[in-house]
């Protein structure tokens, strides 16, 4: 890499603050901001794009690379905003029609991307036999029937994860009938087994397209005015990043990003590859676990806008618990939350003269923090005592729900509220409170790998090394596609999933592979 | 009774608990029987007393890799076109369908069939519960052979095996089933309501939508359930040890559960097959098949599955008695501890509990 374009700007936009950070060559930070996260969360990233270039020493000249954690995704599937009409296609009849595309679903989200689907036949078994063989012409029929009605298209194939014929050649139809430029998304390159998660999954992604679009282009436009010029990468949920192109076309794996950015940024920051992470922010505090330095992912459905999806996500447990949490004096004890003062901490702390008891002025009465302007008034010092012992009691079993084995491991804390986990927790072998712990999830947008997954259901009649081997070429192939360094890709996750009730020994492989950006 | 879109997150749920940690999942099936109600209408159940002597009775289900089944959902249809095959070598008309087993995502299974066909679907199964082998159904217990079984797929494909026992049952369909491509629709012990009668478990659909609704919007969903299906707590606590393995087609082993409040300082492990087995503490038994185990959440009350169950849960194990007749001797012998590998008699649950006390 030349020496002049050796900075990386890293960009975590949150519920409350969106954060930005620069990191040099040696990955220290040389710059930070927090700024509050704004309405149309653009101008949020623009202002903390602004605050942290315009800080001393910092030639925004040398920036080779930016990063982007963003929740625009999630926000417009919950809001139902700026989606895209979608003509959702499934391969698979005569199977699968016993539930149809978009059953289910919340009657709005319908209303926002439209009511257009259909079944044809085709669709393939476990083993690569065709179910029956792909139905061209009645795909054909559809598009036809949906043309100027939809903006994208939505392809979901039965087994496509593994055998991806049938949704490719779907595709070349859409594109055929509806135009070059149509927005197509394939399942396969989006979720993996499991028919109707991943096609909700890949419906979503295609009503995102013009969201993720949007923010593309919002973000080098600002980038370009500040005079930027670097290359654009955003987070995704697995920890890892994509290309700008990419996260264009699959702006569903933005989705989650958020907590996984905390947990790679609190790995990064304290050169640990297996911890608990805790991120405490002013409403709530999500708990993950970092396992070979990488997010845990999360075994159970994922629904996201009251849509079931089966995409990954880090496995994050969060609890009412954060910085600005109430504290309420009850007959029988203290009552925390849900509610939070949130953002008006500073206005409606005790700690700062305010009149409402919070969890942060439990913390400052109990000695765990210095914070505020001024002392906090004796008159609540009981209900605020016992108001610890319940934040200590909350954590402790937080702590024990998201450990998988029995030993003590270490916990990182993150996050802004992070003065209220205490030093000693059961199960924790000690709390680590790194330096800029304020911005970690900034700074994991800005130090992540780049990754590929292959996920396949596979006889082990070759053998099972033989056959695990070839899921691992096929993932670090993934990898080598999305912008990892040949040279340094390393697999980091090999799962295999038995099968029950067949006969011969066929399980379900899932390998990740990651890797350091090579060059671009 | 009916049986409306509105019931069938309730008996999904009581699929579940039935489902003794095995069954396969409900949520695909819960979709598939929601929308064939929404299209077709509410589903009659009946009792065998509401039907003729004559009347054909159609035991379906389906059978194959869970796996396979959430990826290659079903047509629909197969179960209408399992009619027609076992209408044609009967040379009969089937009045009514039935579950083959309640337990797990088969217990929803004939709904969206009898919506669509506008048959009744008897309050009923061969299993009340779920269990991992196609012998292990209460028509073997009751004598009655499987004349013929009925396999069929999405495609219309169907293989009629007519074998010499149950075992030989199982072990064909296993094998029309992979061909297949893993998944397929079944109905055996086809049979009058003559015969049904004594020879399957009534009730269960009842029992399931029981369950469901029971746990619903309550303050404390444990306790419920437990009032629901005369269970036992036999603890509460967290899962501290959960080991997997996979042996002929089946998923083994075992879940350490640890107690806390009144249960502080027990330690209770569940062995598994696909489904939950036996529970033991201190090298006593205090449930086993063929009664039913069931572990739940200790805040929801729902099922926790043998796939899904992990370090850290918080659950209760309920164990709550089989049907009278998997108590008889033959019951016993089917699917009681010795038929899973134990070196141990069944003991009925409520004895085991009397007996520890």
């Amino acid at each position: 890499m030349s020496s002049g374009l050796d900075l990386r700007l890293g960009i975590d936009v949150g519920g409350t603050h969106t954060d930005a950070v620069i990191l040099d060559r040696t990955n220290t930070v040389i710059a930070k901001t927090k700024q509050p996260t704004s309405l149309d969360v653009t101008s949020g990233v623009r202002a903390a794009i602004a605050a942290v270039i315009g800080q001393p020493g910092i030639d925004k000249g040398r920036i080779s690379h930016v990063m982007l954690g963003t929740t625009h995704a999630t926000n417009a599937v919950l809001e139902r905003r700026r989606l895209h009409s979608v003509a959702v296609l499934r391969v698979g009849a005569p199977s699968s029609v016993a539930v149809r595309p978009l059953f289910g679903w919340p009657a709005d989200l319908v209303a926002a991307i439209g009511d257009h689907y259909t079944i044809v036949a085709g669709g393939y078994e476990y083993d690569g036999r065709e179910i029956v063989p792909f139905d061209a012409e009645a795909t054909r029929a559809f598009f036809t029937s949906v043309k100027g009605k939809v903006e994208a298209v939505a392809i979901s194939a039965v087994f496509s994860p593994m055998f991806a014929v049938h949704e490719l050649a779907a595709a070349d139809i859409a594109r055929e009938v509806l135009g070059a430029d149509i927005i197509v998304s394939l399942s396969h390159e989006i979720g993996s087994l499991g028919l109707l998660a991943r096609e909700n999954a890949t419906v979503l992604n295609a009503a995102l397209t013009e969201v993720a679009r949007e923010v593309a282009t919002a973000l080098t436009t600002s980038l370009h005015e500040y005079g930027i010029d670097a290359s654009v990468l955003y987070a995704q949920n697995d920890g890892t990043l994509m290309a700008l192109d990419y996260a264009v076309r699959f702006p569903i794996l933005t989705i989650g990003s958020g907590p996984a950015n905390s947990i790679r940024g609190a790995a990064f920051l304290t050169g640990l590859n297996d911890a608990l992470v805790a991120d405490v922010g002013g409403t709530s505090t999500d708990f993950g676990m970092l396992v070979n330095g990488f997010p845990r992912e999360s075994t159970a459905a994922v629904d996201i806008g009251g849509v079931n999806t089966n995409f990954r996500m880090p496995d994050i447990l969060a609890i009412a618990l954060g910085g600005g949490t109430v504290v309420r004096q009850t007959a029988t004890g203290v009552d925390l939350g849900p509610d939070s003062v949130g953002y008006r901490l500073p206005e409606e702390g005790l700690c700062f003269g305010g009149i409402t008891p919070t969890v942060t002025d439990a913390a400052v009465q109990g000695g765990r923090a210095v914070i505020g302007t001024v002392p906090v008034p004796d008159e609540h010092n009981e209900a605020l005592t016992s108001a610890l012992v319940v934040v200590d009691s909350m954590i402790a079993e937080a702590v024990d729900r998201m450990k998988l084995g029995k030993g003590d491991i270490p916990m990182i804390v993150v996050g802004g509220g992070s003065v209220l986990i205490p030093d000693s927790i059961p199960g924790v072998s000690k709390v680590l409170r790194p330096e800029h712990y304020d911005v970690a999830n900034a700074i994991g947008a800005a130090i992540a790998q780049v990754s590929g997954r292959w996920d396949e259901v596979v006889s082990l009649a070759p053998g099972r090394a033989e056959v695990i081997e070839a899921a691992c070429a096929q993932a670090r192939a993934r990898a080598i596609e999305a912008g990892a360094d040949s040279e340094k890709i390393e697999i980091v996750e090999i799962d295999e999933i038995p099968l029950a009730y067949l006969t011969h020994p066929v399980a379900r492989i899932t390998v990740k592979a990651v890797g350091p950006l090579g060059r671009l | 009774m009916l049986i409306e879109a509105g019931d069938i997150d309730a008996l999904a749920r009581g699929c579940a608990v039935l489902g003794t940690g095995g069954g396969g999942d409900v949520t695909t099936e819960a979709l598939v029987a929601r929308q064939a109600i929404e299209q077709h209408g509410p589903v009659r159940v009946v009792t065998l007393a509401d039907l003729h002597d004559d009347d054909i009775v159609m035991p379906v289900g389906g059978i194959g890799a869970p796996s396979v089944s959430a990826e290659k959902i079903g047509s629909g249809a197969e179960v209408e076109f399992l009619r027609t095959i076992v209408e044609g070598v009967l040379d009969q008309r089937v009045g009514a369908l039935m579950a083959g087993e309640i337990g797990g995502g088969n217990g929803l299974y004939p709904i969206a069939a009898a919506a669509r066909m506008g048959l009744p679907l008897v309050d009923g199964d061969a299993i009340g519960r779920a269990f991992p082998e196609v012998h292990m159904v209460s028509m073997h217990v009751a004598g009655l052979l499987p004349e013929f079984i009925v396999v069929a797929d999405e495609r219309r494909n169907s293989v009629v095996i007519r074998p010499i026992d149950g075992e030989w049952g199982e072990l064909l369909a296993r094998a029309v089933t992979e061909v297949f491509g893993g998944s397929a629709a079944m109905a055996d012990y086809v049979m009058p309501v003559s015969r049904a009668r004594g020879a399957i478990i009534e009730g269960t659909v009842s029992q399931a939508l029981r369950i469901g609704r029971s746990v619903q919007s309550v303050s404390d969903p444990v306790a419920a359930l437990v009032d629901a299906v005369d269970a036992v707590k036999l603890i509460e606590g967290k899962v501290t040890d959960v080991e997997r393995r996979t042996a002929g087609g089946f998923v083994r082993g075992s879940v350490v559960v640890e107690g806390y409040g009144p249960d502080a300082g027990r330690l209770v492990r569940v062995e598994i097959q696909n489904e939950n087995l036996v529970v033991l503490e201190d090298g006593v038994v205090l449930a086993s098949v063929p009664d039913l185990i069931t572990l739940v959440d200790s805040h929801s009350a729902d099922a926790v599955a043998t796939e899904v169950v992990r370090y850290g849960q918080r659950v209760a194990i309920l164990a709550f008695p089989c049907a009278p007749i998997w108590r008889t001797p033959r019951g016993i012998e089917i699917a009681g501890p010795r038929a899973f590998g134990y070196d141990f008699d069944y003991t009925p649950m409520e004895v085991s509990r009397v007996v520890r006390a």
